[in-house]
């Protein structure tokens, strides 16, 4: 496969980690984070730095992902009370705090970030972690635990009546999201090989968030659709004319504004296109594509 | 035996105290009727009740320990659980994911559990899947159990709403006037449900404004009037009460 290629998917699967924690986050427990790009941020940094200090590349990884997470507890704890957009203006806060420290410290290298970290992210190693992650997301969002999740974005004072302690739960999905949004970073750093605050900045979180909403939030396929779509978008566009591709930030502004109006729920809608459809057994989501295989066959 | 008590519960919101310096009790089996004209506190009193306020002044206690201060899903967990004036329910989950999530306070939601079957899981929603059953069973929800929450009737939204709260099989069941917006046949119905519910065992705390509702199934009326007890007792003392005649009865 070419290299152009190849470095789509794997931009493709990296947004796709980041759409599916904030969809954790935003689509299930409900609590708008414009903070998102600042954990892949802590992640990016956190495992270049442990690379280039000779750690190997997956050690290095995961500990940006467990730092991440760490962040995300940590911003999670004090910001539970707020909802909406008041807990929206605080992760802007948050990522503003990390982005000042970021350009300032001597280690993360000022403004000009990190350069020559090693080339460890590949195609393989992106989809695999993308699907793994995706799996083991999908196994949580329909289970039970999921279902708690979904109910405090719902009515968070009827969840805390049936006995939900929403705390905890809404500090889990930040937890989980910020990891998942770290690993991103991770292997966003160690392919592109160079990283500096200004890749994560608000803007990089609002992006995500266009992805969850344009996919459809609270559907565990729809950080796929919106992050395949976001990420292949401008890339098509660019063969049209470079002057599109330029202003693909307004193209996202005008995507959104036309899906709130024909389709708010995003395009897979809110609640599971799959979800509903069989019920039974762990392992839906395989039999829903061999059922569709099955379909098509006959 | 006294299941739930309150001494001297008071709770101001600003200069305005919604309950002031009520005592309150709650016997183990029976059902409490709490009436009053709008805005006397009965709601507030509840949401002191089940944690979602804290009192500024009093205490409240289950089984005789001072629960004061307790946060709703602990409260809940104690197994005192409740309905909603305005229906909360989780409009966008199915029938039978309303339930499941009324049993929460019983099985939880582990981390481990949801991603891999453990053994604790297994045990936990196989509970789960009897209760929900029953509970769909019992309120004649079965063949609604698939369709979302928001797309029942109003009837049924209550209904469900009281599945949710019963699932756990609670101690004491708080219904926040369930009545209202119920035709005569449906109020029925409902009278019939409270009067069930209690033989299976659950002390029953009632907000309502159907008199006929009230007075036909309640062991004890308790009257509030701008935030103040004004009358506890059976509901023919109460009905004959010249000051809740004044307040409320008309």
């Amino acid at each position: 496969m070419s290299g152009y290629y190849s470095q789509i998917i794997i931009i493709t699967g990296i947004n796709i980690l980041l759409a599916m924690g904030l969809n954790l986050i935003t689509g299930y427990t409900g609590q708008l984070s414009l903070g998102h790009a600042t954990f892949m941020g802590i992640g990016a940094y956190t495992s270049s730095l442990l690379t280039k200090a000779g750690l190997p590349f997956y050690i290095s990884l995961l500990a940006g992902v467990l730092i991440a997470s760490l962040f995300g507890l940590a911003i999670g704890m004090p910001t539970l009370r707020l909802r909406g957009d008041y807990l929206a203006i605080a992760t802007l806060g948050f990522g503003e705090i990390v982005r000042t420290f970021l350009n300032n410290l001597s280690i993360t290298g000022g403004p000009n970030g990190i350069r020559a970290i090693p080339l460890k992210t590949d195609l393989t190693t992106v989809i695999i972690l993308t699907a793994v992650c995706f799996y083991l997301l999908y196994r949580l969002q329909s289970s039970r635990l999921g279902k708690v999740m979904r109910a405090i974005g719902q009515d968070e004072i009827a969840s805390e009546a049936t006995g939900v302690n929403s705390s905890y739960y809404k500090i889990m999905a930040f937890v989980i999201g910020a990891g998942l949004a770290g690993m991103a970073g991770g292997l966003y750093a160690h392919y592109f090989r160079y990283i500096n605050p200004a890749n994560f900045t608000f803007n990089k979180s609002i992006e995500i968030l266009c992805m969850v909403v344009l996919g459809g939030l609270g559907n565990p396929f729809g950080p796929v659709v919106g992050g395949v779509i976001i990420s292949i978008l401008p890339e098509a566009l660019r063969n049209i004319s470079p002057v599109v591709s330029q202003y693909r930030m307004v193209l996202y502004g005008v995507i959104l504004i036309v899906m709130m109006i024909i389709r708010p729920q995003g395009i897979l809608g809110g609640n599971g296109l799959f979800i509903n459809a069989n019920r039974k057994g762990n392992f839906k989501i395989f039999r829903s594509v061999k059922g569709a295989v099955k379909n098509a066959d006959s | 035996m006294r299941i739930l008590k309150g001494s001297k519960l008071t709770m101001k919101f600003g200069g305005l105290k919604a309950v002031n310096s009520v005592d309150f009790h709650l016997d183990n089996g029976e059902i409490l009727s709490l009436i009053g004209p709008n805005g006397a506190g009965k709601t507030t009193l509840f949401n002191l009740l089940t944690g979602i306020y804290t009192p500024t002044e009093g205490n409240i206690y289950m089984d005789e320990k001072d629960i004061t201060g307790s946060k709703p899903y602990s409260i809940a967990s104690m197994g005192i659980t409740r309905t909603f004036q305005n229906i909360r329910l989780f409009s966008d989950m199915s029938v039978e994911d309303n339930i499941m999530m009324g049993l929460h306070s019983r099985i939880g939601a582990p981390f481990l559990g949801s991603i891999i079957p453990t053994p604790s899981s297994i045990k936990a929603n196989r509970f789960a899947k009897e209760r929900l059953d029953w509970v769909l069973n019992y309120l004649g929800l079965y063949s609604l159990r698939k369709e979302k929450a928001k797309n029942l009737p109003y009837g049924l939204q209550r209904r469900l709403e009281i599945g949710r709260a019963i699932a756990p099989e609670p101690e004491v069941l708080l219904l926040d006037e369930p009545a209202a917006g119920m035709n005569p046949q449906e109020t029925n119905e409902l009278m019939g449900l409270i009067h069930d519910l209690r033989n299976k065992g659950i002390t029953i705390l009632l907000i309502e404004h159907d008199m006929k509702l009230v007075m036909g199934i309640s062991d004890r009326v308790m009257v509030l009037n701008y935030g103040e007890k004004i009358a506890d007792g059976k509901p023919e003392e109460v009905k004959q009460n010249p000051e809740v005649i004044k307040a409320y009865l008309g």
